[in-house]
C-alpha cells in the first residue's frame, strides 16, 4: 500500500473536521485496503474511525432501532433488538462474508462501498430504513433506497459521513426476509433479494403493503415496483406469488460477468424472490 | 512517517517503530519476528493470516498495525504454555490436521477463537465458523476431526483403531449441510 497519514479521532467532529477531500474514512478497511492495494483510491490520509465509540451502538430510537455506521456485522447479527423484528437484516448480517470479515466489517462501511451486491442493503430497502450522514454543517437523512448511484457511487456529498442507519419501527402483522445465492461459501452474492409485506388488519391473507428490493442485478441494488404493486392488496396465493416473482425478474437488470450469466441471475431473481415473499408472509402471520 | 508504538502480543509488549501503512500481518512478521502467522491471499479470502484481536478473529492481513494499538493481540505462537503444546496444537499433531501447514496457525486460531465463545460446538458449526480457513492440501475431514477430538476431550487419547476412524470420517462426511445458499 502507499504510504499514508493515519488519524484516529475520538469524537465524531473530531473525524468530521478531518474528513478532507484528500481523506478517506475507515471503517472496517475489509474494501478499503483492497482498493488502496489496487491504487483505486488516491487518498493520503486514512481517518480511522473505530475509536468513536458512539458509532458503534445499536440501540432502540423512536420506536425502531437506530444502528451506528461503525457497528460490526458480527454485532448486527447477534443483535436481540434486531433479530425476531428485522429477520432479514439478521440474516443478511449473518451471511456476509467469512467470521474475520464480519468481525471487521461494518454496516456503515457495507452500504457506503456501495456494491450492487451488498447484502445488507436490500434488507435495508426492503424495511424502510434511511441513513443518517453527518457533516460540519448538520445531519441529514436519506432512504437507503436512494443511497446509492452507482457500483461505488452514493449520495454522500464530499466531506459527508454515514453515521447510522435508522430502521423504523416494525408495523403490526409485518415481517421481512432475506434470500441470496452464492457460488462458494465465501464469494459474493450472484442474487440476493429482500421482501418485507405488511397484512392487511381485517384480513391476514391480504397484503396491505410490500416492498422487495434485489441485490447484485444492476448497477445498484434496487426496488421492484411492478412487483410490489402486483402484491399490493392482492389474497397472497401462489398464482400471485409466481406473478410477483416474474416480475421481479422483468425489472432485473442483471449482467453476464464471472461470476453468473444474466439468465441465470434473472431465472435466480424469480426464485428467490417468491421464496422471500413467502417467508415473509409466514413470518408477518406469526407463522416463522 | 515512522511512529513508535506498542503491540501487546501474546501478553508481552513490544516496541515498534512502524509505517502508518504497515499490516498487522507485517508487523507481527517483520517488526515482532513472530513468523507463525502466514501470508496467505492478502486479500482477506484465505484464512492463513488469522489472529485474535481483543477475542476477535481477524484476518491480520486486512488489519492496520496502529489500529492495535492498546489491543490484545494472540498468534499461533501464544498457544503453548511452559513448552507445553495447547489441546488444539496436540490434536492437530495426533489426528494429521495438517500436511504441508501453512494453514495451519490460520486454522488453530480459528478454532481456538470459536472455543473460546463456544466450547461445545457441532460438527456443522466448526464447517461454517471455519468455512474462511482454505487448506490447499484437503486436508478438511483431519482438521474437522482434530478439532473434535478437543470439543469431545478426546485429545491423547493416541490415534484411535481405525475402523473407529473410518466411521467416524463418514459421519462427519454426512453432516455435511453447507448453509451459504440458504441464507434464511
Amino acid at each position: 500500500m502507499r504510504p499514508f497519514h493515519y488519524r484516529a479521532p475520538r469524537s465524531l467532529d473530531e473525524a468530521l473536521a478531518l474528513l478532507t477531500p484528500q481523506a478517506v474514512p475507515l471503517a472496517g478497511g475489509t474494501d478499503l485496503f483492497l482498493k488502496m492495494e489496487r491504487r483505486q483510491t488516491q487518498a493520503d490520509t486514512v481517518v480511522d474511525l473505530k475509536r468513536i465509540p458512539e458509532l458503534g451502538r445499536i440501540e432502540a430510537a423512536d420506536g425502531g432501532v437506530r444502528i451506528g455506521a461503525l457497528a460490526l456485522m458480527d454485532s448486527l447479527g447477534a443483535s436481540s433488538l434486531i433479530a425476531g423484528q428485522y429477520e432479514a437484516l439478521t440474516r443478511s448480517a449473518r451471511v456476509v462474508g467469512s467470521i474475520q470479515t464480519r468481525n471487521r466489517a461494518t454496516l456503515g462501511g457495507n452500504l457506503a462501498n456501495a456494491s450492487p451486491a451488498a447484502d445488507t442493503a436490500t434488507p435495508l430497502m426492503a424495511l424502510g430504513a434511511s441513513a443518517e450522514a453527518a457533516d460540519a454543517t448538520g445531519t441529514r437523512q436519506v432512504p437507503v433506497d436512494q443511497l446509492f448511484l452507482g457500483p461505488g457511487r452514493t449520495a454522500l456529498r464530499d466531506g459527508e459521513l454515514l453515521t447510522a442507519v435508522l430502521v423504523p419501527a416494525l408495523p403490526a402483522r409485518a415481517g421481512s426476509a432475506f434470500q441470496r445465492c452464492v457460488r462458494t461459501a465465501m464469494d459474493i452474492a450472484l442474487v440476493n433479494c429482500a421482501a418485507f409485506v405488511r397484512l392487511d388488519g381485517d384480513d391476514p391473507d391480504t397484503v396491505a403493503e410490500a416492498r422487495i428490493a434485489l441485490g447484485a442485478v444492476g448497477p445498484t441494488p434496487l426496488r421492484t415496483a411492478s412487483a410490489e404493486n402486483c402484491l399490493t392488496g392482492a389474497r397472497l396465493d401462489e398464482r400471485v406469488v409466481e406473478e410477483a416473482g416474474e416480475c421481479a425478474a422483468s425489472d432485473a437488470q442483471p449482467i453476464d460477468d464471472v461470476r453468473a450469466g444474466a439468465d441465470y441471475r434473472r431465472e435466480m431473481v424469480r426464485v428467490l424472490t417468491r421464496r422471500a415473499i413467502w417467508k415473509a408472509f409466514r413470518r408477518a402471520r406469526g407463522e416463522a | 512517517m515512522k511512529r513508535e508504538m506498542v503491540l501487546n502480543v501474546n501478553g508481552e509488549e513490544h516496541d515498534v517503530e512502524i509505517e502508518p501503512n504497515r499490516l498487522l500481518l507485517e508487523a507481527l512478521r517483520e517488526d515482532v519476528g513472530l513468523t507463525g502467522t502466514k501470508e496467505g491471499c492478502s486479500i482477506g479470502v484465505c484464512g492463513a493470516c488469522s489472529v485474535i484481536v481483543d477475542g476477535r478473529l481477524v484476518s491480520a492481513c486486512l488489519t492496520l498495525a496502529a489500529a492495535c494499538e492498546g489491543k490484545k493481540i494472540e498468534t499461533i505462537e501464544g498457544l503453548a504454555r511452559d513448552g507445553e503444546l495447547h489441546p488444539l496444537q496436540r490434536a492437530f499433531v495426533q489426528f494429521g490436521g495438517f500436511q504441508c501447514g501453512i494453514c495451519t496457525p490460520g486454522q488453530i486460531m480459528a478454532a481456538k477463537a470459536l472455543l473460546d465463545h463456544n466450547p461445545n460446538p457441532t460438527t456443522d458449526q466448526v464447517k461454517e465458523w471455519m468455512s474462511a480457513n482454505l487448506c490447499r492440501c484437503t486436508g478438511y475431514y483431519k482438521i474437522l476431526e482434530s478439532v473434535m477430538a478437543v470439543v469431545e476431550g478426546k485429545v491423547d487419547e493416541g490415534r484411535r483403531d481405525e475402523a473407529v476412524r473410518q466411521a467416524r470420517i463418514q459421519s462427519l462426511y454426512q453432516s455435511d449441510t453447507y448453509k451459504s445458499n440458504a441464507s434464511d
